[in-house]
């Protein structure tokens, strides 16, 4: 059985919504009723077929063909199976996500991984800004899951985060792990300003010494048998993460403006 | 039935249920696990005046625990969960807290969970943090030496108690040296401890006393200096006796380690005073499980060193 592929046709105007495109959504659904699925294009609803040429039948395997920036929601709610994206994902890839993978071999762009709660979302290029954040007006943001960016990510990567684990092998830009409430960020690459503004609790774990604002204060450098045990949990993912082997860090602990109960280490 | 001259008995060990659990003690290096081990697993011979029996189970190397730090396995028994629950706390607290280097984490699966760091994490006063990862939680409290790591709970399983076999020796430096043999063959075997001092014990007891607050007493059938005044058990030639009481994670794990104890003990032989081998029961009325020991002593299956 080949994977559902959905290939895009369209040149795309209007912001595509695709969230009615997932495994648990498209089970036991032939060709046609998928054919006719309808997604929001702009203020209309067109019929699937209308976008994407359709071909495949294992709706546990969904592809995304061509895509591009434009494509919003792939992924959204996803509780099982998995999704691959050749080219570009839009706005809220992985939204509210439970369980399964989606691998995107692009860009994405701003507000994925949104309280993404459970499996693995990897992203082979850049990612936007809000990654792992909150919808605007809700207090919680990612609730767990792991998301792997081996690009770029842009600013607030996992605001108000509440769990799970997001790994950058790149850069992240300023206020990274803001108003972070607890979860794991590593970032790889620099880091911009403004790092754990307000952050509650939560870990962020770094290669290089950042430039950190008044209220996080410096607790000193430790070997932390606690490292061995967190870069084993690391050992199985597909990402550079899996093989850093130390555990001496210099622990930050902050943001003392908001309770300072969260901690950034950065590897020695 | 005769081994190597040891006259094995027709009798069976009585064994009852009880409930177990499997800790991991990981710590800077093996020195320093046992010395959290051995503390947690101190003063734990038995259910009657300890509440719980506890023993090391094996070393583990630094590949086997969850921290990549040299550690211990360590089993804990008790008649039920309750008092496993509070008796893990208690000794988690006092021994694994205390102890320089010392973590713990779960060492077994199971659907019922009782609380291994649970509640330790509030002596983190604020400043405890946790971790998730691959569906379970970790504490990192901070301590004076750095940070105290513990997994949030371990594993509660249906378990056995009470197995065992006693020796019969012409001597009594005979008996203990047939036992230690026995405890050195059974400690390689996984899923049971010997819970007393040195895996053997020598005050075997029988139920009741003359004295209305005891409810056990000396087992006099099985001691060596009153057989001219009770209705021994022992012959002329018996000058001492010893026991080595297993729990075990599983039935099938006790009755390993019996096969593997008395195949041992029976090495020394007739010509070593090693002259009966026996064990202890209640005439089969109050324990769930017999371990009859001719029944085992056939299984040729228990032998070797698998499980």
């Amino acid at each position: 059985m080949s994977a559902l592929t959905f290939t895009l046709k369209k040149d795309l105007v209007q912001k595509l919504d695709v969230s009615t495109l997932t495994p648990d959504l498209l089970a036991d659904k032939s060709l046609t009723e998928i054919s006719a699925t309808l997604l929001w294009y702009g203020k209309q609803q067109i019929a699937a077929s209308e976008a994407f040429a359709i071909t495949g039948s294992d709706t546990n395997n969904i592809v995304f063909d061509k895509s591009t920036t434009k494509i919003d929601y792939i992924g959204s709610g996803l509780s099982t199976g998995s999704i691959t994206v050749n080219g570009d994902a839009g706005a809220f890839l992985a939204f509210q996500m439970q369980q399964g993978n989606i691998t995107v071999n692009g860009n994405v762009a701003d507000f994925a991984a949104t309280e993404m709660a459970g499996g693995l979302l990897l992203i082979n290029k850049n990612v936007g800004d809000y990654l792992g954040a909150a919808l605007v007006g809700n207090k919680k943001g990612m609730k767990g899951g792991i998301v792997i960016v081996k690009g770029n990510a842009g600013e607030r990567v996992g605001d108000q985060m509440r769990r799970g684990m997001i790994l950058i092998e790149g850069n992240a830009g300023n206020y990274c792990a803001s108003r972070i409430l607890a979860g794991t960020i590593g970032v790889l690459g620099d880091v911009g300003d403004f790092l754990g503004y307000g952050m509650r609790r939560g870990t962020i774990l770094l290669t290089q010494t950042p430039k950190l604002h008044a209220t996080i204060q410096d607790c000193g450098t430790h070997t932390l048998p606690f490292l061995s045990l967190m870069f084993k949990s690391f050992s199985g993912l597909p990402s550079k993460f899996a093989h850093i082997n130390q555990n001496r860090v210099q622990r930050f602990a902050g943001d003392i403006g908001n309770d300072g109960k969260g901690e950034i280490w950065v590897l020695k | 039935m005769m081994i190597n001259g040891v006259q094995i008995d027709d009798t069976f060990a009585e064994a009852f249920n009880m409930r177990g659990t499997r800790v991991i003690i990981t710590a800077q290096n093996h020195k320093w696990a046992y010395n959290a081990a051995n503390a947690m697993t101190g003063f734990a011979t038995s259910v009657i005046g300890c509440s719980v029996e506890a023993g090391i189970e094996r070393e583990l190397s630094p590949e086997e625990t969850p921290d990549g730090r040299p550690g211990l396995a360590v089993l804990m028994f008790a008649m039920g969960s309750a008092v496993l629950m509070k008796q893990l706390e208690n000794r988690m607290g006092q021994t694994i807290l205390t102890c320089p280097t010392a973590a713990a984490f779960s060492g077994i699966e199971g659907n019922e969970r009782i609380n291994l760091g649970k509640n330790l994490r509030f002596f983190g006063d604020g400043f405890q943090i946790s971790k998730q990862f691959g569906g379970k939680r970790y504490w990192r409290v901070p301590v004076m030496d750095g940070e105290f790591i513990t997994e949030e709970t371990t594993g509660m399983v249906r378990a056995v108690g009470g197995g065992n076999f006693l020796v019969l020796a012409t001597s009594q430096s005979q008996a203990l040296a047939a036992c230690e043999a026995a405890i050195e063959a059974m400690r390689k075997i996984p899923n049971v401890i010997m819970p007393f001092p040195g895996g053997v014990v020598r005050s075997g007891s029988k139920v009741g006393s003359k004295y209305k607050t005891m409810f056990a007493s000396t087992n006099d059938a099985f001691c060596p200096t009153l057989k001219g005044l009770t209705k021994t058990q022992l012959s002329d030639d018996i000058e001492s006796v010893m026991e080595i009481v297993i729990d075990g994670l599983t039935e099938a794990g006790i009755r390993k380690a019996t096969y593997v104890g008395i195949e041992a003990a029976c090495k020394l032989g007739a010509e070593n005073g090693i002259k009966r081998i026996s064990a202890g029961n209640y005439g089969g009325k109050l324990g769930q499980f017999q371990f009859h020991l001719r029944d085992i002593m056939s299984d040729k299956s228990l032998s070797g060193e698998s499980a």
